[in-house]
């Protein structure tokens, strides 16, 4: 049909095509980015502003002395991660990361679950340049840089 | 004495670039036309030289010389011979010499074999070729050399990061590499032909090849890496969308779309200024892939020495040599001449849409790479993965999915939809036998899993019907490439949608003896036994698999330590049977002598890497097609040439 | 798309990807140069050093505690291990500042007690005293982030200054004039 179309016509119609799809595939992008990235949270975040139930979010901070325990399963464990401010408690079932000890920083990706935290990985970076640290005797502003340390951790 | 040897090398051979480069340039202007027959010689000593240097650097590491900075902190006495021979591009410095060697051999190529491209395009390119090599060769000699001595020398090495200490890894950066470095031959050819505005078929037919195998390289890469991470990280998944995979992605895609329009132009004429735009941008992608992972702005699972300095240096690269090329491309694109008009139902308009669509996907996977480094400018970290790219990827590829089976039946120029209509009754009649089927068998499926099988067996059936009821040895070797190729692409969506369906998973904790049910297997823990490896011990788990009873199959995944640097990983191993994989890892020692499995079925799932191999194998059959197809065309040319010469002799 | 005409309507769209590349580079530009993302500076300068006590790295050598770090004068305190090799690459920058009078100490992290002390034969032992850190306790103790690394310390005990990565010969200065301040206290 285009046949008929002087040459001109044919080029303009479809660069306006390829523009409108390339504007569309950009404005759906944007939409769904506003929606699917999963957004970095601490312990004083979640509290002072949960996240939807459900809502993949990625919560950093270390995990409390004394807090891990393994449930009867075997797999399962419980723990909890603080900033120092606040606390969120955490589950999560699989296989976990060497590194993951208590006092060590932590970046656990999942969401959050009518109790506690539910975590669907751990993430704890496997290499020297692996960084916990204690957060007592800390200042506010010390314990915000241990959890921007813990950023690095982000393996994904 | 070797390493100054092969630095010195590199500096000849950067002279010789530059010399290209001059030499290229003054012999388009009409004063400097004497230059012309010298450029062609210039390019092959260039490659011959680079390639010196960089058996140099090969011969240093197979010795593991500890003098030498790069092979201390990439190499160790003890490493297998192998790793040896893959530390050498293991590595920032060794793999950009890789890089500009295989670009200058390349060049050689090209000024010993290329015959048909009018010769001031063809000079155009080998400056082009040139001036992209230049930067290349700055970097290296500037701030990456890699035959920089170490004083005093060290003793035994360092290492390789053990996660990249393994035969498929070795192979696999060298091989996007090779695609990266075709796709630079590919924008080479583009800004020759803007600086001449000779734009047409005959361009196309030169390109074309460099643009094939530039694709067959990237998709093995990509498959290969696919399959790396599947194995090797213990996660049981085979594409993380982290920035290091779709750095090799995005290339991909853009050469996927390069490679379709450079038909249209070699078979139609049209898509002139489309197809040197992509050429522009294919190359930009490899780079912008190349910036992304080797400057540490984006963090990534598969971690590379990552540095600004470097980050700065690759990002100056980019700007000058994609920045330039728009600017010309600006320049000059409104002035190369018009190229045919086609009609809405023919093979080439499916090509566009196909093209449109892969740049939207491009797009789609560039902003949610990049999104991250955005937000984070406003201060809000963010991460995105799956969640976007699967849907948003998914409104573009789909439809896609469906003009691939519809394309190929359209004829060039212009055809009848009513009579594609009827050739496309049977394929449209498996996708909805498929859509059933996978409703009944698995009622709850996710609505991309299920298209996602239907397309696939709807492509499956159409990508053969161009071939189907023809005699086979009459069929072009370019027509099965791209048979091949489509009927592969399927065959990897049914395994990725496959694997998305009907995949079980099992988590358990087991004493020695106890058996864990995980779909249709069996698998009892017999044994946990520490061993040792040359650089690493482990806890070995030894696993008894049967599959719905039947005979009984070992598998042993193991928890490493190495120590060289210290570094723990976890081996999965996997019982691989034909219609899908079991997946085994093994965790740590949990309460009363229990250990962590974590156990997977994962029905049809090898299908994506038997699919992606089978993509590559269609392009490997087209690139045989063409070159054996110009080499006829060739052939009767100069036997054309040679009556007309003898005819003209008689009197 | 297949070919130009000259006219006014095509012509902006021939620039278009030009600006989206030049956004691009304004992008990652501002990504590569956004300050302090990847050298993660340790919170503890300007803090005492936690206890510790670390037994010797090497036979017929003291070992090391937070007790040698409060006797009044300002020491250096370099992480390292014998199977980095840009600890090798520092060696001679350690000796010269040792050559010039300026105490260091090292604290070996995840090594063994043979290789340590072949690693010092073949690239020279500036140290007073070695501690062998098995689980790099006192690494991360003082956040430091990975190997090798050299921080100040002055006679309290305080760390005054951190260094990050090997030692090369441009950084000597700065590290003795920063040692030199450390002898002044807070």
């Amino acid at each position: 049909m285009s046949a008929s179309l002087k040459p001109k016509h044919q080029r303009l119609v479809l660069v306006i095509v390829a523009l409108c799809v390339l504007i569309g595939a950009g404005l759906l992008a944007a939409y769904a980015l506003r929606n699917q990235a999963s957004y970095f949270y601490v312990p004083s975040d979640i509290v002072a502003d949960p996240p939807e139930p459900g809502q993949a979010v990625r919560l950093g901070g270390m995990v409390a002395d004394g807090s891990i325990e393994t449930m009867d399963d075997g797999v399962t464990i419980r723990f909890t991660v603080t900033d120092g401010q606040a606390s969120v408690p955490v589950e999560f079932s699989g296989i976990i990361p060497d590194l993951f000890v208590e006092g060590s920083g932590v970046v656990a990706e999942g969401s959050m679950g009518p109790t506690a935290f539910i975590a669907t990985n751990l993430l704890a970076k496997h290499d020297e340049n692996y960084m916990p640290r204690e957060l007592q005797d800390m200042t506010e502003a010390q314990q915000r840089e241990v959890v921007a340390e813990t950023y690095e951790a982000q393996a994904q | 004495m070797i390493a100054e040897l092969g630095l010195a090398l590199l500096w000849f051979a950067a002279a010789f670039a530059l010399l290209q480069l001059f030499t290229g340039l003054l012999s388009l202007r009409e004063a400097g036309a004497g230059f012309a027959e010298s450029v062609r010689p210039v390019a092959v000593m260039q490659g011959v030289l680079v390639t010196l240097s960089f058996l140099a650097l090969i011969w240093l590491f197979l010795r593991t010389d500890l003098s030498v900075l790069l092979v201390a902190s990439n190499s160790h006495v003890d490493k297998p011979f192998v790793f040896k021979l893959a530390g050498t591009w293991g590595n920032h410095e060794g793999s950009m010499l890789l890089w500009v060697t295989v670009m200058a051999l390349s060049g050689a190529a090209i000024a010993l074999l290329e015959r048909r491209l009018p010769e001031r395009t063809m000079l155009a390119t080998l400056a082009a070729q040139a001036f992209v090599s230049l930067g290349f060769y700055a970097f290296l000699l500037f701030s990456s050399n890699p035959f920089t001595r170490l004083e005093p020398a060290a003793r035994v090495g360092a290492g390789l990061n053990p996660l990249l200490q393994d035969l498929g890894l070795a192979f696999h950066p060298p091989t996007l590499y090779l695609g990266y470095v075709g796709l630079s031959v590919a924008f080479s050819f583009a800004v020759g032909a803007l600086m001449t505005r000779q734009v047409g078929p005959q361009f196309a037919r030169a390109m074309r090849p460099w643009v094939l195998g530039a694709w067959i390289f990237l998709t093995i890469g990509i498959t290969a890496g696919s399959y790396w991470a599947y194995y090797e990280l213990g996660w049981g998944g085979w594409w993380f969308w982290d920035p290091v995979e779709n750095a090799s992605l995005m290339p991909w895609l853009a050469a996927t779309a390069l490679l379709h329009s450079v038909s249209v132009l070699a078979a139609r004429d049209a898509l002139r200024i489309w197809t040197i735009m992509l050429g522009v941008v294919a190359f930009s992608m490899s780079m912008v892939g190349t910036f992304l992972v080797r400057s540490g702005v984006l963090t990534s699972v598969h971690s590379f020495a990552v540095s600004p300095e470097r980050g700065s240096f690759i990002l100056a690269l980019l700007c000058l040599y994609i920045g330039g090329a728009l600017v010309l491309f600006g320049l000059r694109a409104s002035t190369v001449n018009e190229g045919k008009q086609f009609a809405w139902s023919s093979r080439e308009a499916a090509l566009v849409f196909n093209n449109v669509a892969l740049t939207a996907i491009l797009g789609i996977v560039l902003v949610g790479t990049l999104y991250p480094l955005l937000t984070e400018a406003f201060g809000v970290r963010v991460s995105v993965g799956p969640p976007y790219f699967n849907p948003v990827g998914a409104i573009f590829a789909f439809p896609m999915v469906v003009v691939m089976a519809i394309g190929p039946l359209l004829r060039w120029r212009e055809d009848r939809f009513a009579r594609v209509g009827r050739r496309m009754i049977a394929p449209v009649a498996i996708f909805a036998i498929a859509l059933v089927a996978a409703l009944v068998l698995a009622p709850g499926i996710g609505i991309l899993p299920l298209l996602g099988l239907a397309l696939a067996a709807m492509l499956a059936v159409a990508s053969v019907l161009p071939v189907l009821g023809r005699n086979p040895r009459r069929v072009k070797l370019a027509v099965w490439g791209m048979v091949v190729g489509h009927f592969g692409l399927a065959v990897a969506l049914a395994g990725m949608a496959s694997n998305a369906a009907f995949t079980t998973e099992r988590l358990a904790a087991a004493a020695i003896g106890d058996t864990v049910a995980v779909g249709p297997w069996d698998v009892t823990l017999s044994e946990i036994e520490p061993i040792a490896g040359p650089n690493w011990t482990a806890l070995e788990g030894t696993m008894t698999a049967r599959y719905r009873g039947g005979a009984p199959v070992v598998l042993r995944p193991q928890a490493r330590n190495f120590f060289s640097p210290p570094t723990a990983t976890n081996e999965s191993a996997l019982a691989t049977r034909w219609n899908g994989q079991l997946y085994a890892v093994l965790g740590q020692e949990a309460d009363g002598g229990r250990w962590q499995l974590r156990l997977w079925w994962k029905p049809f799932v090898t299908l994506i890497w038997i699919g992606g191999l089978m993509v590559a194998l269609g392009g490997l059959l087209a690139l045989i097609g063409r070159v054996i197809a110009d080499w006829k065309q060739r052939a009767i040319r100069v036997r054309l040439a040679e009556r007309r010469e003898y005819r003209e002799a008689q009197p | 798309m297949s070919a130009p005409t000259p006219g006014r309507r095509s012509r902006w769209t021939i620039w278009l990807p030009l600006a989206l590349f030049i956004g691009f580079v304004a992008l990652v530009a501002y990504g590569l140069m956004a300050p302090g993302e990847r050298d993660v500076r340790s919170a503890m300068v300007g803090n005492p050093l936690p206890q510790f006590t670390l037994p010797a790295g090497v036979e017929g050598t003291p070992g090391l505690s937070r007790a040698d770090f409060t006797k009044g004068e300002p020491r250096l305190l370099n992480i390292f291990a014998s199977w980095c090799v840009p600890c090798a690459v520092e060696a001679p920058q350690l000796d010269t500042l040792a050559a010039q009078g300026v105490p260091i100490d090292g604290v070996a992290i995840r090594d063994r007690s043979e290789d340590i002390a072949q690693f010092l034969d073949r690239n020279g032992n500036p140290y007073r005293a070695i501690g062998k850190d098995d689980v790099s306790a006192v690494q991360l103790g003082i956040g430091s982030s990975g190997v090798p690394e050299t921080f100040v310390i002055d006679g309290e005990g305080i760390i005054r200054y951190q260094h990050m990565g090997p030692i090369m010969e441009r950084d000597i200065a700065q590290i003795m004039s920063e040692w030199r301040k450390a002898k002044e206290p807070l």
